[in-house]
């Protein structure tokens, strides 16, 4: 059985009496890419960020690692601890506007390793050669596009080695290309570093190339587990509409049943 | 019951002053914490120092020119508004003492720091809640690095230290503005002004002008910083929490020099 990485279990989250994720249970292995499908509003997003230590759990525990240290109960150095084996490429990038792309990449080393600048400044040229980025390390974010800063917050991601990679939208506001080129990047950088890596996204064509496992999220439940080639052949209608895209459906007869005439016309 | 809700309202309202001083108050704590590993230890010297001076100079040495110009003028002003009612008694020369008290306890160190309200506060606002809303705050705290020592620690102790030396020029200034109307419209010479400035204010003026220069630094940097993380809804959220910095910012400054100028008083400083 394989090891693993993070275990979700029965977390529950809740933004001003709303349950965003109800019970959730997740094992994501060691090694793998897990993508998580789901809708916008679905909570996929809010169990990333409770995966990173970014957003408290209202119930239940998330474990990491091979000796299930519990997130929930880390103190504040515990945290800083896990925060350090992890990268985070955030939806936007989040590169921090006032520094160099060499700077973005080694802020987390010079914050915290005590290696002398020019070892930082050697570390800093690999990462961003791993993401193509090597001649921009001198452009401010603002100069780059998007997917550029993507692949800029990607080495910022992983100047610290981490062994745990999470994507938030990794290919959102992205042209196909650029898009099937950052897939291409996490594919590669998952098997030059061996990481772990967990994505978070709607685009199925970006899953399917990257994913080794796929789960769907809907209104804070998880619908269904598997491989690609599974969830492509399932027969569940939510399933189906979601990853074919199909315009009938579970989904949206629930949007439809959402009251319009009741809106529009009063009780 | 209508009639309790009046009551009520100003009870809600309250707790929410309350609970923004408590907030402001953690973030203080909270940032004198932090200040023995964001600025002494190995790696804050290395990381912590750099962009203390960067703040620094943003902060302070940008808004110089402006306390420069705005206290000259106010010095200027209270010269050439006194003079006409200290010649009813004779006493022109005692405009040189009146600026000096003036400028030194409340002046310098008040309308410095409103200056610098409008420059350090609202760009301290802006630029930390456009980092909020740009994901870029949630990042640091990805990499395990804590915002408020990153963010928060420069940017209050920089514009403490710099309201200190703001202040000091805004005082010079002050001196310089009255000099100049009373040595070309009251016929007070340079050296007869000069004295009359320093004979008059002892050090204490002096001191506590700066010292509440100093509370004042702490006060926009912190309000600032405290409002810009706590930006929500994009754009917007950072235009509004930029408006209320500086609005809010000037009410505390006016009611903590209040505050100050009443201690001072009843200890008979």
């Amino acid at each position: 059985m394989a090891e693993h990485a993070i275990q979700v279990q029965g977390v529950t989250k809740v933004f001003s009496g709303r349950t965003v994720l109800d019970a959730i249970r997740l094992d994501v292995n060691e090694g793998e890419t897990l993508v998580i499908l789901g809708g916008s509003g679905s909570g996929k997003s809010t169990l990333l960020r409770l995966m990173i230590g970014n957003e408290r759990i209202d119930g239940g525990d998330i474990f990491i690692g091979h000796a299930g240290k519990s997130l929930g109960n880390m103190t504040d150095r515990e945290m800083d601890d896990y925060r350090k084996s992890l990268g985070v490429l955030f939806q936007s990038s989040a590169l921090f506007n006032s520094m160099s792309v060499a700077d973005n990449v080694a802020l987390p080393l010079r914050e915290h390793t005590d290696l002398p600048e020019e070892t930082i400044g050697i570390m800093v040229k690999i990462k961003l050669e791993l993401v193509g980025l090597r001649e921009h390390a001198d452009k401010m974010p603002a100069q780059l596009s998007g997917g550029m800063k993507k692949r800029a917050g990607l080495a910022r991601a992983i100047s610290l080695d981490p062994r745990i990679l999470f994507y938030d939208e990794p290919s959102a506001g992205l042209d196909p290309v650029t898009s099937a080129e950052i897939d291409q990047l996490i594919i590669d950088l998952n098997r030059k570093l061996g990481v772990t890596s967990v994505v978070v996204t709607h685009e199925m064509e970006s899953a399917y190339r990257i994913a080794d496992r796929m789960v769907l999220l809907d209104r804070g439940k998880f619908i269904i587990s598997g491989t690609p080639q599974e969830l492509r052949e399932s027969t569940d209608p939510l399933v189906r509409q979601f990853v074919h895209g199909l315009t009938e459906g579970p989904l949206t007869d629930r949007r439809r049943a959402g009251g319009y005439e009741v809106d529009l016309l009063g009780d | 019951m209508l009639l309790l809700r009046p009551i009520s309202a100003i009870g809600s309202r309250a707790i929410g002053l309350l609970e923004f001083i408590g907030g402001l108050g953690y973030l203080l704590a909270d940032t004198a914490s932090s200040a023995g590993r964001g600025l002494f230890s190995k790696r804050g010297r290395r990381m912590g120092w750099r962009s203390l001076w960067f703040q620094m100079v943003r902060v302070g040495v940008r808004s110089i020119p402006i306390v420069v110009l705005v206290l000259f003028c106010i010095g200027a002003i209270l010269a050439l508004q006194m003079s006409p009612i200290l010649k009813t008694y004779g006493a022109e020369s005692q405009v040189a003492r009146i600026i000096a008290v003036a400028t030194f306890r409340e002046l310098g160190p008040l309308v410095s720091a409103i200056v610098l309200t409008g420059f350090a506060g609202a760009s301290i606002a802006a630029e930390i809640g456009t980092m909020v809303v740009s994901e870029e705050i949630e990042a640091l705290e990805a990499e395990a690095i804590n915002p408020i020592r990153f963010l928060v620690l420069p940017r209050v102790v920089a514009t403490t230290v710099m309201m200190v030396c703001v202040a000091v020029v805004g005082d010079l200034m002050g001196v310089a503005g009255g000099l100049f109307v009373s040595r070309t419209f009251l016929g007070l010479s340079f050296e007869q002004y000069i004295r009359l400035t320093f004979e008059a204010p002892k050090v204490r003026d002096f001191a506590t002008g700066l010292i509440k220069a100093g509370v004042f630094g702490m006060l926009i940097s912190t309000l600032a910083c405290y409002l810009g993380l706590g930006v929500t809804g994009g754009a917007q959220g950072v235009g509004i929490a930029t408006t209320r910095t500086v609005v809010l910012t000037i009410v505390a400054l006016i009611t903590v020099d209040l505050m100050f100028t009443g201690a001072f008083y009843f200890f008979g400083w």
